[in-house]
């Protein structure tokens, strides 16, 4: 069986091709962007840096820790291997744009379990955790391992991931 | 303490508002101690005219807990409501003692000046309260942020009482009363951590989060080779990046390394991408230098080399060259443990300016006086003019102690003339880290009639973190033998260490529990490895290695043994509380009640480090050649344990930590090149892949309380090899376990 985390969305080799200057139009967190500039910089970058919406962390720029996970159209996603271009026109939701007061059951599991040691990874986590709720509302500890897989804790919280993951899920049924 | 007056606001900075009851102890730093390893830590607090409590948390935040617990400390002493504490950031300054959050220092050296700094306060705030209703001191409580008087049924918030509390004497240390321990309303039970909420939507500010006003954000290419000198390049295609400004070069750092910068060429850009587009695009030649011979299966060769010969010995009890020439049963085992990276989520990364001759960063640093010192080195100014605010670190594990990047962002400034942010890609991370020391041990022993060893000899060799500060210096000093190697816990009547030199060709430096990491690989396997040679029990076996109960001083016996810094009195190599470990993980974890082989087992070990013992029961399963750990039982004698929750937090955390160590950590270098680069190729474990359940075991202590950060670390290794031994029949003496092929 495949991992989740290898389907989730993003595109690669797209660095090479710089330079360009496109228009790009987007939806993040609700709200309407308009981006002119390099339309292969990641999202990730735009919107650290341009945005200011810091939540979103880098942590190896090539999509395999998770560290940027944001949702692109309601899917998990890594924003660091995912192109202005690639974006455009869609609806993209940072660890900001969660919940209007950081209450989403995901994120009152992940706080009830004391979760976050550096924290670090953890918006990622929580995004990427909340895309597996809404694929697999019940999902088993072996689920939970698959989906998680992709997003790595160097703190090594994964043991109240998988805790605070399963409260969630018993909270939202 | 000193009383300090409410108008001198600079002596605490921006932290307090005019009015506010201020304590404060400036006593010596670290650096200003004795030689005898005493030093006296400062503490902050202060009361808001409003009642708001502030205390300063003047260690760094990288996921311990740190933040909240001291400060907990503190609020418990003073009886303050935790929901109206707040808790500030200190910036690196002298005036706060040592700021270095390294070694699992932070709780044993601060737990008892925090706790006076409470009581102090609470001692003036009752005084306060008794002066104004002219009653005696000894009637007035302090209780939940307020004092009260019960026979007259009075009471008075802290806020309240703040002025007045401010005109009191300070009393002196004998004169206050430290709460005991069924009276703590925090210690012992914990508190919510500080940042959680923080944490878990996306709010808390880390360094790569830091920015200033007007900054500009460098990506920098540096020589491959350690001491690589750039020679040309070319930076017409990088310009052409949009986004990009200019380029600027970095000097490159003079020997010995230390924290200096490693010297480069900087591209500047608008933003972080445009940087790093822009580096890709720089063509630069270097001068690789001398370092360009290391190669690592040829170095690996050189240190067993040097470990196959008679060393340096830096402990000896009995004479074991008598007791091997007798002959009888010996065994011998070479031991490996390649150079580690740190590899924290969030790379290093700091925003400084350079204006008017001083600096202002903000950086994810360990240690901010270092920042302080480094910087003004670094950019020609004078300490006291480099202002380092500490951001949240995204992990550290020591790399964050070393604050060349907070240089380079200085230096970088300084050149461009404005703020500038430096981020380092997940790329520089892993190839110019400081590593964990590459290490080969060499383990003898002969085995008397009842299979317990009558003669012992180890032998470690690796480049030493003293290189980092002498370039020529190639032996282990007192700090890495203390870890693991001269104070062997076991009852050998012969016994001998030995230390050999190795030459290093990268920059080495303190990860996580630093040489017991490799010290107790040797010593834990190799115990191992005696017990299935006398057909013994290993837990059996390891606890008649430690012996009777009995506190050690390796002392006599060699070199200098430094105890991290504290007397064997106060924290003693106690093999009592050694055994307790053992038998409480062993006993948790099921141990013995279900045969080994088969592709299950369990392995034991047990380590001593940052005076905290620390044993740890793993059961592995290996299936197809594929390792799964469903379980880790880990038992830990830490003395009084101020935040259970965050101790539980740290030792799930060694587990996975020391998992990663065990099964892939591994950085190799050809013609002086880190041949890594990112998780691919430097694999940390994943959730499927680290163990599915840690339970900690806290043995219960009202001993002075020891290190809870690193001791996890160091007895996962052996205990995961132990258990795949148990499981396969192989003995892994090597690691990563992943370069091994299992059954």
């Amino acid at each position: 069986m495949v991992p989740m985390w290898t389907l989730v969305r993003g595109q690669r080799g797209a660095h090479a091709a710089t330079g360009g200057t496109d228009m790009v139009q987007l939806t993040v967190n609700g709200k309407t962007e308009q981006y002119e500039g390099d339309p292969q910089m990641p999202l990730l970058w735009y919107l650290r840096d341009l945005l200011d919406l810091t939540g979103t962390k880098y942590g190896c720029g090539m999509g395999i820790c998770g560290a940027c996970t944001v949702h692109i159209n309601g899917a998990a996603t890594r924003s660091c291997v995912t192109t202005l271009s690639d974006a455009a026109g869609k609806r993209i939701t940072t660890i900001e744009g969660l919940a209007a007061n950081a209450d989403h059951p995901v994120q009152n599991a992940w706080k009830a379990v004391s979760v976050p040691q550096c924290g670090y990874c953890q918006s990622g986590q929580i995004m990427q955790a909340v895309a597996l709720l809404r694929e697999k509302p019940k999902p088993t500890d072996h689920e939970i391992d698959e989906a998680m897989q992709g997003n790595i804790c160097r703190c090594g919280t994964y043991q109240r991931i998988r805790q605070a993951i399963q409260m969630a899920a018993r909270v939202k049924a | 303490m000193t009383r300090v007056e409410l108008s001198r606001r600079s002596f605490l900075g921006h932290v307090f508002s005019a009015g506010a009851l201020v304590l404060g102890t400036p006593l010596a730093p670290r650096e200003a101690q004795g030689a005898d390893g005493k030093w006296q830590p400062s503490v902050y607090l202060g009361i808001e005219p409003d009642g708001t409590v502030i205390l300063v948390a003047h260690r760094s935040e990288m996921g311990t807990g740190i933040r909240t617990v001291l400060p907990m400390v503190a609020a418990d002493e003073l009886e303050a409501d935790w929901k109206r504490v707040r808790i500030e950031q200190a910036i690196g300054d002298v005036k706060y003692g040592d700021q270095s959050t390294d070694g699992s220092y932070s709780i044993r050296e601060f737990y008892q000046p925090f706790r006076e700094a409470g009581a102090t306060a609470r001692s003036m705030l009752e005084h306060a309260a008794a002066a104004k209703w002219g009653a005696p001191p000894a009637e007035c409580r302090a209780r939940n942020h307020r004092v009260v008087h019960e026979k007259s049924g009075r009471s008075l918030g802290f806020g309240e009482l703040v002025s007045l509390a401010a005109q009191q004497p300070v009393p002196g240390k004998d004169a206050i009363r430290l709460k005991s321990a069924d009276e703590f309303r925090y210690i012992g039970k914990g508190v919510p951590m500080t940042d959680l909420d923080d944490l878990c939507s996306g709010r808390g500010q880390f360094g790569i989060d830091a920015k200033m006003p007007g900054m500009v954000y460098a990506s920098i290419e540096r020589s491959p080779v350690l001491g690589g000198k750039l020679r040309s390049y070319d930076d017409s295609e990088a310009r052409k990046v949009a986004g990009v400004r200019q380029t600027v070069t970095i000097d490159p750092f003079k020997p010995p390394h230390e924290f200096q910068a490693l010297g480069g060429v900087a591209v500047i850009a608008d933003n972080t991408w445009a940087a790093m587009q822009g580096r890709r695009k720089l063509k630069v030649e270097w001068d690789p230098g001398e370092h360009a011979i290391y190669e690592s299966e040829a170095y690996k060769r050189s240190l067993f080399e040097t470990a196959h010969k008679p060393q340096k010995v830096v402990r000896n009890i009995g004479d074991v060259d008598a007791e091997f020439a007798k002959g009888g049963k010996i065994l011998e085992a070479d031991y490996y443990v390649p150079l580690l990276a740190h590899a924290s989520m969030e790379p290093p990364a700091a925003v400084a300016e350079f204006k008017n001759g001083k600096v202002i960063t903000w950086a994810n640093t360990q240690n901010p006086q270092a920042v302080q010192q480094t910087v003004a080195n670094a950019v020609g100014i004078d300490k006291n003019d480099v202002t380092c605010h500490v951001t949240l670190l995204g992990g550290a594990f020591g790399r964050k102690s070393k604050p060349d990047y907070v240089a380079e962002a200085a230096i970088l400034s300084k050149k461009v003339g404005k703020p500038v942010k430096v981020t380092w890609s997940r790329e520089e991370d892993i190839r110019f880290d400081y590593y964990h020391a590459v290490a080969a041990m060499y383990m003898k022993a002969a085995l008397g009639r009842n299979g317990r060893p009558v003669a012992w000899l180890q032998r470690s060799v690796f480049p030493p973190i003293g290189s980092t500060f002498n370039a020529s210096e190639t032996y282990g000093d007192a700090g890495e033998m203390t870890m693991g190697w001269v104070d062997t816990p076991f009852d050998v009547a012969n016994l001998r260490a030995e230390n050999g030199p190795a030459q290093h060709h990268v920059r080495i430096g303190w990860l996580r529990s630093v040489a017991n990491i490799y010290h107790a690989f040797a010593v834990q396997s190799f115990a191992d490895e005696l017990a299935h040679a006398a057909g013994a029990d290993p837990v059996e076996y390891l606890l008649g290695l430690i012996g009777a109960p009995r506190k050690i001083d390796p002392q006599p016996q060699g070199i200098k043994y430094e105890n991290y810094g504290r007397s064997l009195g106060d924290y003693p190599i106690d093999t009592a509380r050694l055994r307790r470990v053992v038998e409480l993980a062993a006993e948790r974890s099921g141990w013995g009640k279900k045969k080994p082989g088969a592709g299950h087992g369990l392995g034991i070990a047990v380590h001593r480090s940052f005076l905290t013992f620390v044993a740890v029961v793993v059961e592995v399963e290996v299936d197809k050649g594929q390792i799964r750990i469903p379980r880790v039982d880990m038992a830990l004698d830490a003395g009084r344990v101020v935040h259970p929750d965050r101790v539980k937090a740290q030792l799930e955390g060694a587990a996975v930590f020391g998992t990663s160590i065990a099964r892939f950590g591994e950085i190799t270098a050809t013609d002086g090149r880190i041949k890594q680069s990112n998780y691919g190729d430097y694999p940390v474990a994943r959730i499927h892949e680290a163990p599915y359940e840690t339970r900690v075991h806290i043995v219960e202590s009202d001993a002075l309380p020891a290190g809870v950060g690193e001791p996890g670390v160091p007895p996962m290794a052996p205990a995961i090899t132990n258990a795949i031994f148990a499981a396969t029949g192989q003995r892994i003496r090597e690691l990563p376990v992943k370069n091994h092929k299992l059954a």
